[in-house]
């Protein structure tokens, strides 16, 4: 699993930044995307990966926490995952306005002349 | 505030409340009412000014008597180290007076009409000032994270605020860099829990000391990615290419507040550098140090060549903010190197002059450089319509002169314009008897007095500081003179109007900035203290960490779960909840 894992972030974090590199606006918003995913894949990982064990404890009494999943790292992916998500719409927002204005999709406003 | 039974001072939370209220309140009213929002906001910006200078009092007067003390408000009650804290000390109650004083004129200025250019600029200036408060007050590193997306999604607003194809431009790779940003700083917040278990700063340190050196390795790459972030947002160079004409293409009073936004990133890397790796960290110690060092000049180096190149003048308000920022960096850098509290004390001396110095910049960047078509070489072209209605005509949106605020006569406002020009031009440069060069003055003379006994000799790299110090100084005061020759003095057209609403602002920085060039001794002494204070970052540890030690016995050893002591607490705290 922690191969797995690995793969799936490297993958991500890797085709996020060769996106996040290229020339066109919605590249670059795809790009931040599988970035941000990557990224959480990782916060998660930080806690330890456990299979089947819940994050929450039963009410009332002690437990054995060997039994049970990290809930921190998993209450940041979900800030973490709030904040991208809103943070992209936003970004969403000035990418269809920068197109209107400027008419092309490149990312500093004009078509590179070759 | 009574720090032996920390009774829970709500004061401290209030510099993040009432900006957040503010701003909220403000939305309930149509956008047209800006008078009323404006004096919601003002009266918010006083508030908060107020509470600064409470809290900063409390500061002072506990370090009188018993050293230095540290304020903790804990969020909701809930134990340390589990729970977020606020913590208050001499940086952060400094940093939050600043930005109040910065706030005020901002705002002031935006009446004058930039407040009309677009939808809710009261309600995300407040929103921004909730962000940066936080950010200076919050002793949590992802609750950090938070406060530096709410003043970041502020202002990408505020950078957009008036619209057209230069703001949409340049706010579209100002988003896409600190999204990037902020991916780098969620990577290396993990990184940190996943090595010490804890986000507490101050538990950070103390964590770190049981790390081995696998972890110590990882903890480094941590450090490196929160560094990489905040490096990003303080503008260092090779990363600071953003800012210029973010800072160019925003509207003025937006650039105006947005100058403590370089200043976040840079408080952000002094807290933690010498909180976290500071020299007492063992094995940790001083890592970093180099790059801060050494990026610090090469961002001097950068600043300087970039204003002396740039022909724009609200864009050589973007290089002076790098010079300014890469200034600071390097003293840090020193500073954790053990280069002394007296060079630091100086560089946040110089800090807090020079922000406001860019603040006012920026306030008076836009009305002398109206109607000004030509950059400092070319010959300009006389129009008598102004380019800017031109520009915004189409979009019909109000200009400048449509509003019926009164103005001041001409020559008046413009000659105040040039002399408070002329003021900032020499704080800036370092000329006497401005803080710029008081500031510079107590840096060098701290590398030299703090240095020099060791073995007789200074350190090569702070002869190099000290030569950046003078010549970026010089860069500056070249650039700025030419401007201003050109524009103040031989300039035989009319002028443009410059309304009083403008001018006012410019002339409370001032007035802010001759306050702490008369009272130059008091805030010196705040400020070295404060130094003080950061370099013995046990005595913050030891504050917030206080009631910590009954919730956590065993050191941070974070989810190979412990089933011994370590989890136990948070059953506790739901009962107490």
């Amino acid at each position: 699993m922690e191969l797995i894992l690995a793969l799936a972030i490297g993958v991500l974090v890797g085709s996020g930044v060769w996106l996040l590199l290229r020339p066109r606006s919605y590249q670059v918003i795809v790009g931040l995307c599988l970035l941000a995913y990557g990224v959480n894949l990782f916060i998660f990982a930080m806690g330890r990966l456990y299979v089947g064990a819940a994050p929450i404890m039963p009410k009332g009494g002690f437990v054995d926490p060997t039994a049970y999943a990290d809930p921190l790292p998993q209450s940041l992916v979900l800030t973490a995952i709030v904040i991208s998500f809103a943070t992209t719409a936003l970004f969403l927002v000035v990418m269809i306005a920068a197109r209107g204005v400027s008419g092309t999709d490149h990312v500093d406003g004009r078509e590179r002349k070759s | 505030m009574n720090p032996e039974t920390m009774s829970p001072d709500h004061l401290m939370v209030a510099p993040i409340l009432v900006p957040l209220l503010a701003g909220a309140i403000m939305l309930f009213y149509n956008d047209r009412n800006r008078q009323t929002k404006l004096l919601i906001g003002l009266v918010a910006v006083g508030l908060t000014f107020l509470a600064s200078v409470e809290l900063m009092a409390d500061v002072k007067s506990a370090s009188d008597h018993a050293g230095t003390v540290v304020g903790l408000y804990r969020l909701g009650d809930w134990p340390v180290p589990i729970g977020i804290v606020l913590v208050l000390d001499r940086l952060s109650a400094m940093m939050v007076m600043l930005t109040a004083l910065l706030a005020g004129p901002s705002l002031i200025y935006a009446a004058a009409g930039w407040h009309g250019k677009g939808q809710h600029y009261h309600s995300m200036f407040q929103f921004l000032l909730a962000g940066v408060n936080g950010a200076f007050l919050t002793g949590d590193l992802f609750n950090l994270f938070v406060f530096f997306e709410v003043m970041l999604a502020a202002s990408y607003g505020l950078m957009l605020h008036g619209s057209g194809p230069e703001r949409i431009k340049a706010g579209l790779h100002y988003i896409a860099v600190n999204l990037a940003a902020s991916l780098f700083f969620l990577i290396g917040v993990a990184l940190v829990y996943g090595t010490t278990g804890t986000l507490n700063m101050a538990d950070i340190g103390r964590a770190l000391y049981w790390l081995d050196d696998a972890q110590r390795m990882l903890f480094h790459t941590a450090a490196a990615f929160l560094g990489l972030a905040f490096l990003i947002k303080a503008a260092a160079w090779p990363l600071c290419f953003w800012l210029p004409p973010t800072y160019g293409a925003a509207s003025p009073p937006a650039a105006a507040i947005m100058a403590i936004m370089t200043k976040v990133g840079i408080y952000v890397i002094l807290r933690l550098s010498l909180l976290v790796l500071g020299p007492d960290s063992g094995p940790s110690a001083g890592f970093g140090a180099p790059v801060l060092m050494i990026g610090g000049l090469l961002t001097m180096a950068f600043g300087m060549i970039g204003i002396l190149g740039t022909p724009e003048l609200v864009r050589k308000g973007g290089y002076i903010a790098i010079i300014s920022s890469g200034t600071v960096l390097s003293a840090v850098g020193f500073a954790q190197a053990g280069g002394g509290a007296l060079m630091l004390g100086g560089a946040l001396y110089y800090l807090v002059g020079s922000t406001a110095a860019i603040s006012a910049f920026f306030l008076i960047a836009e009305p002398v450089s109206r109607g000004d078509e030509g950059g400092d070489d070319n010959a300009r072209f006389e129009d008598d319509a102004d380019p800017l209605s031109e520009r915004w005509a189409p979009m019909g949106l109000d200009t400048v002169e449509d509003m019926s605020a009164p103005a001041s006569t001409r020559t008046v406002s413009w000659l105040t314009m040039a002399v408070c020009f002329a003021l900032v031009a020499a704080m800036i440069a370092g000329l006497p008897p401005l803080p710029g060069f008081i500031g510079k003055f107590a840096i060098l003379q701290g590398a030299i007095r703090d240095n020099l006994n060791a073995s007789g000799v200074l350190p090569v790299i702070l002869w190099i500081y000290a030569a950046m110090l003078i010549l970026s100084g010089l860069g500056a005061l070249i650039a700025l003179m030419r401007f201003g020759i050109r524009r103040f003095w031989a300039e035989g057209g009319p002028t443009p109007r410059i309304l009083a609403l403008e001018v006012v602002p410019v002339v409370m920085l001032l007035v802010m900035i001759g306050l702490q060039t008369v009272r130059a001794d008091a805030v010196m002494n705040y400020t070295r203290a404060t130094a003080m204070a950061l370099l013995e970052p046990g005595v913050y540890r030891k504050a917030v960490l206080a009631g910590a030690q009954d919730v956590r016995a065993a050191p941070a050893q974070n989810s190979a779960p412990d089933p011994t002591v370590a989890d136990t607490p948070e059953p506790q705290a739901e009962v107490r909840q």
